[in-house]
């Protein structure tokens, strides 16, 4: 069971009219994964993740969540077994934090309002919040805080596979580390398996298993985070080798 | 909830001739709902040591955790010594992060119900405060409007244009269609009656009168609020929710000037037009239906209009569309500004300004036939 494909995507294509972004790609992430989604900005990560959740349909190709087709998937209800925090949030505007957090509590769940209450409240300490954040009404949090509570709701359901949108952008770098450790610790408790697009190399070099380089329509690199970075590509070698880039592969060859 | 997987269940088990509590089943947020009354009674177990025994659990998510943390918490409450067994690996690790974050947690009070009285007194604060602040932006459209009345160089001429297309070009179908519609009734409603007095040719006239004098304008106005007042509302109401106005006034463009001035002076110049379309198809209505049923040909009921009605009537049945218009725009524009935050903010505030402005529509509406009546017109 341990290499059991939790993501499985196999010639893929995504064309916006004629204009395409994706061509043929190919991987799979297995369980307990932490997988890294990389790629310049426009590149088409987004798009991906959004196939990958079923959201949008590729053009061409096939991608199983849990080893099933798309369709299977919403029928056996699996979506309730995938959280995803969303590059903007998408916190649900007119509801405070705590009801977003327990909005699916409340839908797939027939526990009491108060342990309701204490779960939402435990999911938001997970993510850093304190329990008063919980009141306030999405617009009335910081960037930072708005990606914290999303991750809360994305968690609310203890998911097994957890989809996230550029995590650590827009944290501070404190509170950046902590989502990584976070992320981390989940994955070693729950045996959660994570998909993730992020920028942010520190990251990359701190939590990601596996990760692939999306460029030019296609998979550039893949492998683990040394594999990549290592590509000789140009692109690759230039998204690596910038300043940012090495100081962040030092500090993860020299903690501390 | 999942049809196909079969239904999981959480269990506990509380062993009284060996004190033991025995934890069965699937912990996770799915299956504890099953868990009635988790906790023991204090009269469990008179003696204090207590075992968990985590060993029957099949799984356990965070939510389980934070389960067992209280039952943990009770046992503590009864003074009694725990002992967890069986725990390990990964829910070990689990159990340990949930158990650090508890300290964290204050469940919050839920906000104190309002009395009937502080219901009342808080609502009528806040509809005057907005019939306050309503005030306050008509002031400031009417300051800044003369600002580019008298510099009307300054003024966004595209922007305008592009108005009197949205506002009215493309209302044209359903103005036309509605009024066509209304004098087609009226002049059914009318021959019926007319009939029976043999005063077959008066139908020009009552015709003539309720269209040009007030259903034209009034059933153009009630149009325009739904299509257009709305649709300010949502546009601007959606532009403050994704701070696009701050973005504006930060590149130094005052929103009004570009989302309330255009809209205003565009409405006050469609209206008018769209009004006399509504006049014109409405009247074709009522001929078709007099011709009809009454026999009464399109040259004479021509000939009559002149006759049953004065020029006056006319225009000031015109006269009224620009206050109407100004009215419908301001409170569009007005709603737009006071949304809040959410997007449900968005659609309640169009609604509001739907009503709000049909409502003003019609005050301004009975205020001028006071007014007329006065100046005997
Ligand atoms: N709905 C859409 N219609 C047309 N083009 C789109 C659409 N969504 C995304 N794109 C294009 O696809 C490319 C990839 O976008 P995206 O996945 O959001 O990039 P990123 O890798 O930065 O997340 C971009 O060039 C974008 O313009
Ligand atoms: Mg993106």
């Amino acid at each position: 069971m341990m290499n059991e494909n939790i993501l499985e995507v196999r010639n893929l294509h995504t064309c916006f009219g004629r204009e395409c972004i994706h061509e043929d790609l190919n991987f799979e992430v297995r369980r307990g994964e932490i997988f890294a989604i990389v790629g310049g900005s426009g590149s088409g990560k987004t798009v991906l993740l959004r196939e990958a959740l079923l959201l949008q349909e590729p053009t061409a190709g096939t991608i199983k969540v849990f080893g099933e087709t798309p369709r299977q998937v919403e029928k056996n209800g699996l979506r309730q077994r995938t959280g995803v925090l969303f590059q903007h949030g998408a916190l649900f505007s007119s509801l405070t934090v705590q009801q977003n957090v327990e909005t699916p509590i409340i839908e797939h769940t027939t526990l009491s309002p108060g342990l309701r209450h204490e779960l939402g409240c435990l999911k938001l300490a997970l993510v850093g919040l304190a329990s008063e954040n919980g009141r306030k009404l999405p617009a009335q949090l910081s960037g930072g805080m708005l990606k914290r509570a999303a991750l809360a709701r994305a968690l609310a359901l203890d998911p097994e596979l957890l989809f996230l949108d550029e995590p650590t952008a827009g944290l501070d770098p404190a509170s950046a580390d902590a989502l990584d450790d976070l992320i981390l610790q989940l994955r070693d408790s729950l045996g959660l398996t994570v998909v993730m697009i992020t920028h942010d190399l520190d990251t990359l070099w701190r939590a990601a298993d596996r990760a692939i380089f999306l460029g030019e329509r296609r998979i550039l690199a893949g492998g683990t985070m040394k594999q990549i970075s290592g590509s000789g590509h140009p692109l690759v070698k230039a998204y690596f080798q910038g300043n940012r880039g090495r100081g962040a592969r030092e500090a993860a060859w020299n903690p501390g | 909830m999942t049809a196909r997987l079969p239904p999981k269940s959480a269990g506990l088990v509380f062993e009284a001739d060996y004190p033991r509590v025995r934890l069965t089943g699937y912990w996770i947020t799915t299956a504890i709902g099953s868990l009635d009354e988790p906790m023991p009674s204090p009269g469990w177990w008179p003696g204090r040591a207590v075992t968990i025994d985590a060993g029957e659990l099949r799984a356990l998510d965070t939510a389980g955790a934070w389960l067992l943390g209280k039952l943990i918490g009770v046992l503590e409450s009864q003074q009694r010594e725990w002992r967890l067994e069986n725990l390990e690996g990964h829910r070990r690790t689990l159990f340990e992060l949930v158990q650090s974050r508890q300290s964290d947690i204050r469940p919050v009070e839920p906000p104190r119900r309002q009395g009937m009285l502080e219901q009342v007194g808080r609502a009528s604060h806040d509809h005057l405060n907005v019939a306050n602040a309503l005030l306050a932006f008509i002031g400031e459209s009417a300051s800044v409007l003369f600002n580019h009345l008298i510099r009307p160089w300054r003024l966004r001429l595209p922007l305008i244009l592009t108005e009197v297309e949205e506002a009215g070009v493309r209302a044209v179908p359903i103005v036309a269609l509605l009024s066509f519609l209304l004098g087609v009734t009226l002049a059914y409603q009318g021959s019926v009656q007319l009939r029976i007095y043999g005063a077959n040719i008066y139908i020009v006239d009552l015709t003539a009168l309720t269209i040009f004098r007030e259903l034209a304008s009034l059933m153009t106005a009630v149009i325009v609020a739904g299509r257009t007042g709305a649709a300010y509302t949502a546009e601007i109401g959606t532009m403050k929710v994704t701070e696009e106005l701050d973005a504006l006034r930060t590149i130094g463009i005052p929103p009004f000037d570009l989302l309330v001035l255009p809209r205003i002076l565009g409405l006050m110049i469609t209206l008018p037009l769209l009004t006399l379309l509504a006049d014109v198809t409405g009247i074709f209505g009522a001929m078709l239906m007099a011709k009809s049923l009454l026999d009464i040909s399109f040259q004479s009921f021509l000939d009559r209009i002149p006759e049953a009605i004065s020029m006056a009537s006319f225009v000031l049945g015109l006269i009224k569309a620009p206050v109407f218009a100004m009215i419908i725009a301001a409170v569009g524009c007005f709603q737009g500004f006071r949304v809040t935050g959410a997007a449900d903010s968005v659609g309640r505030q169009t609604t509001l300004s739907v009503v709000q402005s049909i409502f003003l529509v019609i005050v301004a509406d009975a205020a001028f036939s006071v007014l007329f009546s006065w100046f005997g017109i």
